[in-house]
């Protein structure tokens, strides 16, 4: 009679003793992995600003491409025509996908179309970036016959579409109901509630949706391939091959010279940077928007 | 009916138009307008409307303009589907020729000779596949566990710097991944990683020298680390969206904090996070640059992880621009059209796990 409670209670005990033990061992588990995930990161990260940093210097911003053998050279070319194709697809992907986000927000909320243009927006979304490459070769190059930066604006244009609609609806979804519906009792027809009180609203999470689909091309190098093609000389002619950033690294990364090498760390440090640079200020721009203060 | 009359009228004769013509807009709708002044009345009384504001907020024509915007937005919204239709039939057109000549064989053969002529397509499924379950396999783990971490482990204020620097890891593009494996992964597996994988594992079979370096295993590594970002914030999201009187309850029946995260959190989002690293997986099967520049691009099929090896977006990235004579350059955009087909199941599968637990428990907290 004596005997039993304690021994359940050394049994409970060691029950109590294995919960705890095993609650600790997970959260150690947890800690070490989020450790071993910072790892690479900053392993990648402070590797870059190393190579990249002893690799840049001014002719990287001036000079075109030299032959090889030749020491110095730069890839402001690759810098400025990443810049004319960027431009372009941003100012193809940009409207239709904020358009899309729209008709999502405010003019089909609960239809099912609405929810098929959801679905395969955020389908598009996981599709990969050398299909995207594939279709506007198929579409432009194949047809004109050479290859060209307008391929390649088209290409990332396409990426940047569900990104930005998706984030464009969300962003909308967070206005109130109450401040449109305030709008359209005073009389003001619907598109000019959207434009003015809708997107208005929105709009610092709308630009925040936009600068990052922009950041995400930004660093595409697989639909430019066989698109924009690349350039060793100046050329801002989007009916021809146009030299791009990523592009130019992945070629110098896999040449076997080291001043490309050199170039190639340059040219990451310089991509990263940029990109970083406009995810930031983003960042800033995003916390510091009408939406936050709002609500 | 008389709509077209009122835009070329000058401004002083709408006092004459009768009244039906057009809404006389209420006071406040001025300070709706953009570039007015906001709230103060005074401001707004003296304004004469210009004809374009009476055109814009005339009854009629504010119903054609209001037709107009909205067929705008439609075909905006339209143009996403136009966009998945555009490229299927452009893929499949420029297909034909390998479509004709290969048929179903196309996938189950594993010859690659562009020389002769013959393409088969196996051995770059069986580098896509395996290179992406391993990266996930990899990934998942550590994914989960940096979630738990960051949403019940983490002291509060590094909670915003480490979910920062974890999505940092998906703004780093593909090129710079490649460049990073290419120059610092490569050497580490070849001179320290392999040996000791291959005196430990060496006997399965998996890992056996020679290891150069570029390989199979290293592509998974680098794709591991590219797709953790994908798993780990979608999986927070998923576990965030547990109503919390899940936890509270399991809680209250005494639960360690590991318990009440198995019982009440991991249990309840189970479905999102599959769908979380389908889409992980997604991710990984169409990534291109990283994985081309590390896998060593050899078409074969092989066992071992240390052998080179070769993935349905690499051939394409590698062999495109290069491929002479149209049935080689047809079979290529044939594994596109594959790899795009692929692709989107998996991401349709993903999406609609993730979105049933999302809602279901946005449903359920109310």
């Amino acid at each position: 009679m004596e005997a039993l409670p304690l021994r359940s209670r050394t049994a409970s005990n060691f029950l109590t003793f294995r919960r705890s033990l095993t609650n600790h061992v997970v959260t150690g588990v947890a800690i070490i992995s989020t450790i071993l995930v910072l790892v690479p990161l900053v392993a990648i990260f402070g590797y870059l600003l190393y190579k990249g940093a002893s690799s840049l210097n001014l002719a990287f911003f001036t000079h075109v491409p030299v032959p090889v053998g030749e020491p110095g050279g730069g890839m402001a070319n690759a810098i400025a025509g990443s810049g004319v194709i960027l431009g372009l697809a941003s100012l193809l992907g940009i409207p239709v996908g904020i358009g899309a986000g729209v008709y999502l927000a405010e003019y089909a909320r609960g239809t099912w179309l609405g929810a098929a243009v959801r679905f395969t927006a955020d389908v598009l979304n996981g599709v990969p970036s050398i299909v995207m490459g594939l279709a506007a070769y198929a579409l432009i190059v194949a047809r004109q016959q050479h290859f060209s930066g307008m391929a390649g604006s088209v290409a990332l244009a396409i990426m940047m579409v569900p990104t930005v609609t998706r984030t464009t609806e969300e962003m909308l979804a967070t206005v109130p109901k109450s401040v449109r519906e305030a709008a359209l009792g005073l009389g003001i027809p619907k598109w000019r509630t959207v434009l003015s009180v809708s997107l208005r609203t929105a709009s610092p999470g709308i630009i925040t949706g936009c600068m990052l689909a922009f950041a995400r091309v930004a660093g595409e190098t697989a639909p430019l391939l066989f698109t924009a093609f690349g350039n060793q000389f100046w050329s801002f002619d989007l009916n021809q091959p146009i030299a791009a950033l990523p592009l130019q690294i992945y070629v110098y990364a896999l040449s076997p010279y080291d001043e490309w090498h050199r170039l190639a760390w340059a040219g990451a440090l310089v991509l990263i940077v940029m990109i970083m640079a406009s995810v930031t200020l983003v960042r800033i721009f995003a916390n510091r928007g009408a939406l936050k203060g709002g609500h | 009916m008389n709509e077209p009359k009122i835009i070329p009228l000058p401004p002083a004769s709408e006092e004459s138009l009768p009244a039906p013509h057009r809404i006389a807009p209420p006071p406040m709708i001025k300070t709706m307008l953009p570039h007015t002044e906001m709230g103060s009345p005074v401001a707004v009384a003296p304004v004469t409307p210009s004809a374009v504001r009476i055109f814009l907020q005339g009854k009629s024509s504010g119903r054609m303009a209001d037709g107009a915007f909205a067929s705008l937005m439609v075909v905006c919204a339209l143009s996403i589907f136009a966009i998945v239709i555009l490229i299927v039939s452009v893929l499949i057109s420029h297909s034909q020729l390998s479509i004709k000549a290969f048929g179903w064989h196309f996938f189950s053969t594993r010859t690659w000779d562009p020389v002769s002529g013959d393409f088969g397509a196996l051995p770059f499924i069986y580098g896509t596949v395996l290179s992406s379950l391993l990266a996930v396999c990899m990934a998942v783990p550590l994914a989960l566990a940096t979630s738990i971490f960051l949403l019940d482990i983490c002291p509060k204020f590094l909670r915003a710097p480490i979910s920062f620097l974890t999505e940092l890891l998906a703004a780093i593009p593909s090129v710079v991944y490649g460049l990073w494996g290419v120059f610092v992964l490569v050497p580490i597996i070849r001179d320290q990683a392999g040996p000791v994988l291959e005196k430990y594992l060496g006997w399965t079979g998996l890992f056996v020298e020679p290891n150069f370096g570029v390989n199979m295993f290293t592509a998974s590594v680098i794709l591991a680390i590219m797709i953790f970002p994908v798993i780990s914030s979608i999986s927070r999201d998923v576990m965030r969206a547990v109503p919390v009187h899940q936890r509270e309850a399991v809680l209250a029946l005494g639960a360690t904090r590991w318990e009440m995260l198995r019982i009440g959190v991991l249990r309840n989002a189970r479905m999102g996070i599959i769908g979380s690293v389908i889409l992980g997986l997604g991710r990984a099967l169409g990534e291109t640059i990283a994985v081309t520049m590390v896998i060593g691009n050899h078409p074969a099929i092989m066992k071992n992880l240390f052998a080179p090896g070769y993935t349905l977006a690499s051939v394409i990235a590698n062999e495109f621009t290069e491929a002479t004579g149209d049935l080689y350059l047809s079979a290529l955009i044939e594994i596109g059209l594959a790899l795009f087909l692929v692709t989107i199941i998996v991401n349709a599968i993903a999406r609609v796990l993730v979105w049933a637990v999302v809602r279901d428990n946005a449903g359920g907290a109310h």
